[in-house]
């Protein structure tokens, strides 16, 4: 063995410890991927759990979860996609798969600054007791400032009037952007109506507070406090996923079926 | 080694030599995950785990390791050890690791790991090297608490999420310190802690760089 000061010894040695540091860590993320991707999905539930009320602490997950029903639809004619199992489909990797009726967005569309878009994706629907939609909940996502945010956003049958929205995906700045997850701003969602009087996207943020005066307060949130930029991209994210391009064929289709159920059933 | 200094390599980093209030290391994660009590704790587990084990690690290659690698050697160690506690974290407590998000990461960038490993665990055997990284991160782990118990308490009304003074907007008597909820009210505490702990212990206290002169004009001037 070459001498302690020797610059063979030194590559030696960080070699050694270099392998047996990557042997440890590759052995750990191997090992605990399984129980990552369990605790994962246990969290995407939930979150589609409590985006609709429906999740309360210690509650057993797979026996709340079958109340909801994943259904995959193809967003740009709003119908549904029975070819495709929810369960072996994921439309975020999907999107970026051409095979998979992935495509890039043009920059001029892409408010929400997300690249890619599916053609196809999963939404979850909850249904009253006598069949007929009660609330779809839609998978959502946008770029903030420094992340993608990832959440759901829960529709009524109506296809307008928002029940509640969540992020279970984000890294903004904690205290500031991350305030996303701060339930009492979430509690400021529902009741919101999403569609103006043509048809438009009008949900949308302010800053400063909603006046309640307003009769643009139906549609406003309240801005997130020192968050301007995550706040754009809440508000862009929401009108990109409401949009032509993205969910409203299927909230249409939704509202549809809605009246034609409400008028075969007049208001007792 | 005797009983007495197993206890003082522990201890001696948790009042009279403290990381944080003394060396005024690792402030960065201190203001950031000590908001919620429940954050900071995990926090402080993970900060004690990679402290401790990186020094023991660390301090049994000792000999070992030529003196022109030394550094990349102990961050190799220490970011290994970081990563083991991230994953371990995201698999058996997945929603509690949301919210420190970053910060397991960078514990690797905080001050006390690096600062032990190069002071301590690099001259000294590898169970008083272990004993000075759990003291250290026991120091550190002390002021978060202290830090986010305060905080969590009167910034939000409750403790590990359970409501102790009801707040006046559920009804309650309680208005809440909202400043207490944003990292620069850590900074505020942690320079009051300061204060208090040099005034119960003066010899804390830094001697000044220089000291002012009096006003007297010097004589032999000119």
């Amino acid at each position: 063995m070459a001498a302690k000061d020797s610059k063979a010894y030194a590559l030696w040695v960080a070699f050694i410890l270099c392998f047996v540091c990557s042997v440890l860590v590759t052995a750990a993320a191997i090992a605990l991927r399984p129980v990552q991707q369990a605790a994962k999905l246990d969290d995407k539930r939930k979150n589609i759990l409590s985006v609709v009320n429906l999740y309360e602490p210690g509650i057993d997950l797979d026996k709340a979860f079958e109340q909801v029903t994943p259904k995959v639809i193809n967003i740009e004619t709003g119908e549904f996609a029975p070819e495709i199992d929810p369960a072996n489909y994921n439309q975020y990797a999907a999107a970026k798969d051409p095979s998979q009726g992935g495509s890039t967005i043009p920059g001029d569309e892409d408010i929400a600054k997300i690249k890619y878009k599916p053609k196809y994706a999963t939404v979850y629907f909850l249904y009253n007791p006598d069949g007929s939609v009660k609330t779809v909940i839609l998978p959502i996502s946008g770029y903030g400032l420094w992340s993608t945010l990832y959440g759901f956003l829960a529709v009524e049958a109506d296809g307008n009037t928002v029940v509640g929205i969540n992020f279970y995906q984000q890294s903004e700045t904690p205290g500031l952007g991350g305030e996303v997850d701060n339930p009492n701003w979430k509690a400021l969602w529902p009741g919101k109506k999403i569609y103006g009087d043509q048809g438009q996207v009008a949900l949308h943020l302010v800053k400063g507070g909603v006046n309640p005066d307003s009769p643009e307060a139906g549609h406003q949130v309240d801005a997130l406090a020192g968050a301007t930029l995550t706040s754009n991209g809440v508000s862009n994210l929401v009108q990109y996923w409401l949009s032509d391009a993205g969910f409203k064929p299927f909230l249409d289709r939704i509202a549809q079926q809605h009246a034609s159920v409400a008028d075969a059933q007049p208001a007792t | 080694m005797s009983e007495v200094s197993i206890k003082k390599i522990v201890t001696e980093p948790i009042a009279d030599n403290n990381p944080i209030i003394l060396q005024v290391l690792g402030i960065c994660s201190a203001l950031a995950v000590t908001s919620r009590l429940e954050t900071a704790l995990i926090m402080c587990v993970g900060l004690t785990t990679v402290t401790a084990f990186s020094n023991l690690f660390y301090s049994m290659v000792r000999n070992f390791i030529p003196g022109s690698i030394r550094i990349i050697a102990q961050m190799t160690i220490a970011a290994t050890l970081v990563i083991l506690v991230d994953q371990t974290l995201k698999a058996v407590a997945y929603e509690a690791s949301k919210p420190l998000s970053v910060f397991v990461g960078l514990i690797l960038t905080n001050c006390i790991v690096m600062g032990r490993l190069e002071a301590y665990a690099q001259s000294n055997p590898p169970i008083p090297a272990f004993l000075d990284g759990l003291g250290n991160g026991l120091g550190y782990s002390a002021i978060l608490v202290a830090l986010a118990t305060f905080r969590e308490l009167f910034g939000s009304g409750k403790l590990f999420g359970f409501e102790i003074l009801p707040l006046v907007t559920d009804g309650g008597w309680y208005t809440p310190n909202g400043l207490l909820l944003l990292p620069p009210s850590a900074f505020f505490l942690i320079g009051m802690i300061i204060w208090i702990i040099r005034t119960w212990k003066p010899q804390q206290v830094e001697r000044p760089d220089f000291k002012i002169q009096s006003g007297q004009p010097h004589v032999d001037a000119h």
